[in-house]
């Protein structure tokens, strides 16, 4: 393995140095007793690929960050509590009504609390933000192959991550103990009790006796401020430490192998690209959180079981659930004496297959293919086309699931009947992923073809040729070096390929890259590395000169 | 549609909760500049404006966008003057003009073209004609809510002839509105009884079978009233036996104030929930940030 990676480190210079700055001072200090910059210098120093579409992991990151920062100042009004109280606060239309503490704490937060709605509904939106994000950042990996050898743990971890933001969201859901969120919890619960034998007490466990007690909330509050987060941030390090171990992959292109990374260096260059992301996403939650009402649970009402409202759905990231138990028939199923109400399949089955394929699929794909080795250079979407149009197919089917879930909006809104949007569902369910799969891959073999045919014959110059015989013909220009015939030597090679003649020459050096100042070649970073490798041994061998 | 009065007072940024009906706009004014006032609703109302004006300076325009809730929120009816034979008799002549050929000419109803009107009552007609549902299209036309073809008091007449033959629950008269005090009981009772199909905020919802519960975005206060006295198609009567004509008073306080009020939190996203927010954070907030993803990209 190469290069960058492994930066000097001049050993001796630090020994003899005395620093002068205050902050010099601090880092001997804790240099002294930790003995950490080796290793820090040596982070600071790896290098990121950069392809725009490696920050979709980052939106994720940052906004877990934000949730953590919102989250904790919720944490200072929120009353995790289903004990009755007689609402008093300025929120007049519920004014009188009995209600739970949750949700009486969470209208004060909405309604006394300086800046406390501003604040819950950008926790809200960057909850919404933390879960569609992560979903990309996995089309992402899926759709590039990045999953491959070695990185399989990390795709594992990615899900077990998806994973714990729908519980994590749900638990958040339910917390404020509204009209919907109540809903929901009665749902959920209801999905507990269709597991064959242990499901009643299953339900029974998770909410302390029978629904809805006295106990969920409270319990859902330590899952949704404490246990998964905890978890969370544990896998997002491990996500984290693995990619840094692992490093980067990167598109092929020239001067890109399987065995070196290039990009940026974490410190400063990225770093300050990074920081600066940060703080675009964080304007975006903000701004969703200062102009669009999320999660309005004044409208809803406090949660009473005798109660329910038209149109109460989760949030998105539930929403497939919704949607495949809207449109799963209300079959039940008598095995061995026991009834398997119908709500066990679309909530339970169904999705312990989506993610148990999902978590395989890195190890299929490579049992199927016979290609164990492993892999640091990405594939274009184009050019696995079977693997491309499964994730159509998957993602199609997904979408299915999820616009089903608000069928009963989509209903309204076109007005079509609800009993025509089911039946859609139903059928798109089945018919619209091998679609899906079909026009993805025709579609990879056209790209790949129209690739193959410029290496082969060269851009088209939109130049018009009349030959001396009254034959138009238009003229290409080659990309490389032609044989006898004007066709192409180059090789396919699953770059990208230019299709126009103002995106000709070297695409490497010809583009100035980086943010926030232009990247500089290897070779010219190596030299400067070199220089002052050299600059600093002979001054640590000056000052043993005169220390001597 | 007939909205009598236009309830445009809501200049404050939030004002999500109190019925401004009744409130001279001087003393309005008053409340909304802090001045201590009587009565509790306004008090109160004074001490959230105060407190949330801070956060609505943070949030800045959320007052404009939010506004696209427009603050026609129709109130009291207008006047109830006891109605004379002579409406009676003007009554029965547009009856004659526009309903006979369907529901007969004494209100007995005709085969095949429409039910008997014999004991639906002023309330039902009155209902049924000012929401421009009757006269129908046609047959077997959906008889959703149209402009209404006839005005208030042609209305009124038609209503007055169809109880005066055969009887059934009356137009009521008088204020629609209940006490103000008792806004949060009306939630409560909408909540119970009309948000199963008309939504926790009466957007409305389809039902089975091809059948709407609409939205209640429209409804006057008297239509609010006579449809829960006559219960339209596929939504259940809600006698006085059931609901107390006070309680009734209470729902439409309720619901009038939810559609007037602004929402605090900004745009309020058409008030369906869930569903619009996830439409967002994928347009707006997952959108906004590709491109801003792309551009980076494009510079490096
Ligand atoms: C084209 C035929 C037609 C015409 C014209 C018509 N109606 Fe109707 N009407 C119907 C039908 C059909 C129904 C039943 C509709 C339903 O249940 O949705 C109905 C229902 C009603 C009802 C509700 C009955 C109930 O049981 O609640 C009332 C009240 C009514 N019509 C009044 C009128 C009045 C008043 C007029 C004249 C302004 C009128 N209709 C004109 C066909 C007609
Ligand atoms: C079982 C479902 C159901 C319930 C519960 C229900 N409604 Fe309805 N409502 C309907 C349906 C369906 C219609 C449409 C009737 C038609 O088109 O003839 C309707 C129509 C209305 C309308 C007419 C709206 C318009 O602008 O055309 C009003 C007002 C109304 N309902 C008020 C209420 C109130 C208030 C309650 C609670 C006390 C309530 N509804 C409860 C189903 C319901
Ligand atoms: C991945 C991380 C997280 C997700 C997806 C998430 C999601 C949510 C959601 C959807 C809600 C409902 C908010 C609403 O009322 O509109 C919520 C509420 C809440 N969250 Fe989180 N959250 C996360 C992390 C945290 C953390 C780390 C904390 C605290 C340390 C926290 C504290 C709270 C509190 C106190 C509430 C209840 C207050 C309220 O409902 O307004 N959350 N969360």
């Amino acid at each position: 393995m190469t290069t960058l990676n492994e930066a000097p480190t001049v050993k001796g210079a630090r020994r003899f140095d005395k620093p002068r700055t205050p902050q010099g001072k601090a880092g001997k200090f804790f240099e002294e007793r930790l003995g950490l910059a080796g290793g820090l210098r040596k982070q600071l120093n790896k290098v990121f690929p950069d392809h725009w579409s490696f920050m979709m992991g980052e939106i994720a990151l940052y906004s877990f960050i934000i949730l953590i920062l919102t989250g904790t100042f919720l944490t200072f009004f929120f009353d995790a509590s289903m004990a009755e109280v007689r609402y008093d606060g300025s929120y007049v239309p519920l004014q009188g009504v009995e209600m739970s503490r949750a949700y009486a704490s969470t209208l004060h937060i909405s309604f006394d609390v300086r800046g406390g709605l501003i604040l819950r509904q950008i926790h809200h939106w960057a909850a919404l933000l933390f879960m569609a994000a992560m979903t990309i950042h996995m089309f992402r990996v899926f759709f590039t192959g990045a999953f491959r050898k070695p990185r399989e743990l990390n795709w594992l971890i990615g899900l077990g991550l998806i994973t714990l933001g729908l519980v994590e969201g749900f638990a958040g859901y339910s917390l404020p103990d509204d009209l919907l969120s109540g809903t929901g919890l009665r749902i959920a619960e209801a999905i507990m009790q269709s597991i064959p034998v242990i499901g009643t007490w299953v339900a029974f466990l998770a909410f302390g006796g029978k629904f809805p007690g006295t106990e969920i909330i409270g319990r859902l509050y330590i899952v949704h401020v404490l246990l998964v987060p905890g978890i969370l941030a544990g896998l997002i390090g491990a996500h984290m430490a693995l990619l840094i171990k692992q490093k980067h992959t990167e598109f092929p292109g020239p001067g890109k192998s399987e065995h070196t990374v290039s990009g940026e260096r974490m410190y400063p260059t990225y770093a300050a690209k990074a920081g600066g992301f940060f703080f675009i996403v964080f304007a975006v939650c903000a701004a969703l959180g200062g102009l669009a009402q999320i999660n309005p649970i004044w409208l809803y009402g406090p949660y009473n079981t005798a109660q329910v409202s038209a149109g109460s759905q989760p949030d998105f990231y539930i929403g497939f659930l919704d949607g495949s138990t809207r449109l799963f028939p209300s079959w039940e199923i008598r095995l061995w004496h026991h009834t398997i109400p119908a709500l066990f399949w679309p909530t339970i089955v169904l999705p312990g297959i989506l993610f148990t394929l999902a978590g395989a699929y890195p190890f299929l794909e490579a049992k199927l293919t016979k290609d164990r080795a492993k892999h640091h250079l990405l594939q274009r979407p184009r050019d696995v086309p079977v693997r491309t149009g499964l994730g159509a197919m998957a993602i199609t089917f997904y979408g299915v699931l999820l616009l089903s879930g608000g069928n009963d909006l989509i209903a309204k809104a076109f007005d079509i009947s609800l009993n025509a949007m089911t039946w859609a569902g139903r059928i798109g369910m089945l018919l619209a992923p091998p679609l899906a799969y079909v026009i993805a891959y025709k579609a990879c073999i056209g790209l790949q073809r129209h690739d193959r045919e410029v290496l082969e014959h060269g851009i088209e110059t939109g130049i018009i040729k009349r030959l001396p015989n009254g034959e138009f013909i238009e003229i290409h220009q080659p990309l490389g070096a032609v044989d006898d015939h004007g066709h192409g030597l180059l090789e396919y090679a699953g770059t990208p390929v230019p299709k126009k003649m103002n995106k000709l020459g070297n695409p490497q050096t010809a583009r100035v890259k980086g943010f926030f100042r232009p990247v500089r070649e290897k070779a010219e970073i190596e030299a400067e590395l070199a220089a002052l490798e050299q600059a600093e041994a002979e001054r640590a061998a000056s000052q043993r000169e005169l220390t001597d | 549609m007939t909205d009598d009065t236009v309830d445009a007072d809501s200049d404050l940024g939030f004002d999500p909760a109190v019925s401004d009906r009744d409130v001279p706009t001087a003393a309005r004014a008053a409340r909304a500049s802090k001045a201590p006032s009587s009565s509790r609703g306004g008090g109160l109302r004074s001490k959230v404006s105060r407190k949330v004006s801070s956060v609505l300076v943070l949030i800045g325009a959320l007052a404009a966008v939010g506004g696209g809730y427009s603050l026609l929120a129709p109130s009291s009816s207008a006047d109830q003057t006891a109605l004379s034979a002579a409406d009676v008799e003007t009554g029965r002549q547009l009856y004659e003009s526009s309903c006979i050929t369907c529901h007969g000419s004494n209100l007995q109803g005709v085969q095949g073209r429409g039910p008997s009107l014999i004991g639906v009552g002023s309330a039902a007609t009155y209902f049924q004609v000012s929401t421009g549902r009757m006269p129908a299209a046609g047959q077997g036309a959906t008889n959703n809510r149209k402009p209404a073809k006839f005005n208030e008091q042609q209305t009124q007449q038609i209503a007055a002839y169809v109880g005066s033959v055969g009887g059934g629950p009356q137009v009521p008269t008088g204020d629609l509105r209940g006490n103000p005090q008792n806004i949060s009981d009306g939630g409560e009772l909408f909540r119970l009884n009309c948000a199963s199909c008309h939504n926790f905020a009466g957007k409305g919802a389809p039902l089975s079978a091809g059948k709407v519960a609409p939205s209640l975005n429209n409804a006057t206060d008297l239509q609010l009233y006579t449809a829960m006295l006559s219960g339209p198609e596929n939504m259940p009567v809600f006698s006085d036996n059931q609901i107390t004509p006070d309680q009734k008073k209470a729902i439409i306080d309720y619901i009038q104030n939810l559609k007037a009020s602004k929402d605090p939190g900004g745009a309020g996203l058409d008030r369906i929930g869930p569903v619009s927010e996830g439409l967002l954070i994928w347009t707006a907030g997952l959108g906004v940030l590709m491109v801003a993803i792309l551009w980076i990209g494009r510079k490096s």
